[in-house]
């Protein structure tokens, strides 16, 4: 069960969206959510679903991916929901009902806007490997390390914290088995039991989280890490105009939302 | 040529009251396949991590191409000339994809990025990873994820490979294929490899084979020199190979018969070639 966890997971290929620069996806991905906030009408939300779709589409990702990975965030959608719903004034669907008309399109919206949000993040981690992520990030942030900001080591811990996620979690399942099979119980009980139940994994997994990072420390060290001083990259990021093409549709996608936003659509 | 050495190395971690090193002496040829040999807490280890300057003697010195490894502005240099393979896998495979992995010595190196992509295939080619190389390590098996770590020792272009039991946590097959590769690059490629492990089998196909106990080297020569020494091996809490242990026998029940045939068939040769003379008479 542990091992559904979709954070930060990368499916490769070889798709137009894999290919973007990973800069270009994470500028449009910040256009894609500043469009998704100024999306006021039915009209600029299909627009913003088309868009998330054809993406979709062309990055050969599957929605079941995407579903799979809203799971965790179905509180948060659901409360969210339900509170625009009741606590919209407006026209009540039933005489004396507290549920209005424009309080259901509003949760409806709601529900849009943060489905849409986290497919629209999915997506960049989905399409894009971690360390071309943080490799873009690191390019992207380059000029703040003018003034003092550790940009290098911030993208480098960034990328080796998603590369330990999946080795954590196998050690996490393999240390539930083992307690599990002398016994311990994780399901049952008031919530104060199972977060006490939960101690006996949490101490050996950072013991071991701690070793491991000593001896990742001594492995990068003799692979002669010194820092991000002199260091070159093997995959040089160059600018296409593919990427040219992609800003110029964020940019036109961008305005047409903030255009129908004017008329209310 | 003399690519390592050690001259009288003591060694003691600190707040340890027992040395781990006790004064060891030891050359090591460009091009030898060396196997280091020793049970737990025989200080095999600690020397393989004298290697490339992780640790340095509290007496003593180490040289790599006359570089002192205590030497902290040459530090670099030393690390670049030795490559390390460590025991777990996953605590040294630092990206998410093979192929960012084995890239991330020589971009520490600062190669250029045409050069490092050469350097990485190269690599990958030579433990036959190169398949894998956009996979993520962690689907990988244990055996391929300690062929990948030696793949990413190799794009350093190192001149010794030092591997401190790099099958400790592998399966058999894990075990063979990473045995292999080692093997191979040593024949093929006429790499300096020094072997730390604790399993007899590993050690057949060495040059040499260096036997540690108690942060001492106890016995120095041609694997079937020193496993021939069965009591000497026996006292220091290591088995011998089973043909070794065959033979042994047969020569504890009067049989007139050498110790030095390791290999299965050398050693059923010896012993037909045995029967065929006595039964000649």
């Amino acid at each position: 069960m542990l091992k559904d966890v979709t954070l930060g997971q990368y499916f490769p290929g070889d798709t137009v969206v894999h290919r973007l620069d990973p800069r270009t996806k994470i500028v449009l991905l910040v256009v894609y959510i500043v469009a998704l906030f100024q999306a006021s009408g039915w009209w600029s939300y299909a627009l913003l679903l088309a868009a998330t779709a054809a993406v979709m589409l062309l990055g050969h990702i599957r929605a079941k991916n995407i579903f799979k990975g809203l799971k965790p965030m179905l509180f948060i959608i659901v409360f969210t929901a339900l509170l625009n719903m009741f606590y919209t004034p407006g026209r009540p669907v039933v005489e004396g009902w507290i549920i209005t008309w424009e309080g259901i399109e509003r949760s409806v919206q709601m529900i849009l806007r943060i489905v849409l949000l986290i497919a629209g993040t999915f997506l960049l981690t989905y399409t894009t490997s971690p360390i071309a992520l943080t490799d873009g990030l690191e390019r992207l942030m380059s000029p703040l390390k003018r003034i003092g900001v550790p940009v290098h080591e911030m993208t480098l811990m960034m990328s080796m914290a998603l590369r330990f996620i999946p080795t954590l979690i196998e050690e996490t399942d393999k240390i539930m088995s083992a307690q599990r099979s002398r016994g311990a119980d994780f399901e049952t009980g008031n919530l104060i039991r199972r977060a006490k139940a939960l101690l006996p994994i949490l101490v050996p997994l950072f013991v071991s989280a701690f070793r491991r990072a000593d001896e990742l420390a001594v492995a990068m060290e003799s692979r002669c890490y010194h820092g991000g001083e002199g260091r070159t990259r093997m995959k040089q990021m160059k600018l296409q105009s593919i990427d040219a093409f992609a800003f110029a549709l964020g940019v036109l996608f961008l305005a047409a939302i903030i255009v129908m936003r004017r008329f209310h659509l | 040529m003399t690519v390592i050495q050690f001259e009288q190395v003591h060694f003691t971690y600190p707040g340890e009251p027992r040395e781990s090193l006790a004064g060891v002496d030891l050359s090591i040829e460009s091009g030898s396949f060396v196997a280091v040999l020793g049970h737990n807490g025989s200080g095999k280890s600690t020397l393989a991590k004298h290697m490339n300057a992780i640790l340095t003697p509290t007496e003593g010195r180490v040289l790599v191409h006359g570089i002192d490894t205590a030497d902290a502005d040459r530090l670099l240099e030393v690390r670049r000339k030795v490559g390390m393979v460590f025991q777990n896998p996953d605590n040294q495979i630092v990206a998410n994809v093979v192929e960012d992995d084995v890239a991330f010595a020589p971009e520490n190196l600062g190669v250029p990025p045409e050069e490092i992509r050469r350097r990485v295939d190269e690599a990958l080619r030579q433990v036959e990873m190169y398949e894998f190389r956009q996979h993520a390590p962690h689907l990988l098996s244990g055996g391929q994820k300690q062929r990948v770590a030696i793949a990413g020792v190799i794009a350093m272009q190192p001149e010794i490979i030092v591997l401190d039991e790099p099958t400790a946590m592998l399966d058999p097959q894990g075990r063979r294929e990473v045995i292999d590769t080692i093997r191979r690059l040593c024949r093929e490629k006429g790499m300096t490899v020094v072997l730390i492990t604790h399993h007899m089998d590993e050690c057949v196909g060495a040059d040499r084979l260096v036997v540690m106990s108690e942060g001492r080297v106890v016995a120095d020569g041609s694997p079937a020199a020193v496993f021939s020494e069965v009591e000497l091996m026996e006292r220091e809490g290591l088995s011998v190979p089973e043909t070794t242990r065959l033979l042994y026998d047969l020569r504890a029940a009067g049989l007139d018969l050498p110790l030095d045939a390791l290999e299965t068939n050398a050693c059923a040769e010896v012993i037909a070639a045995h029967i065929q003379s006595v039964c000649g008479e």
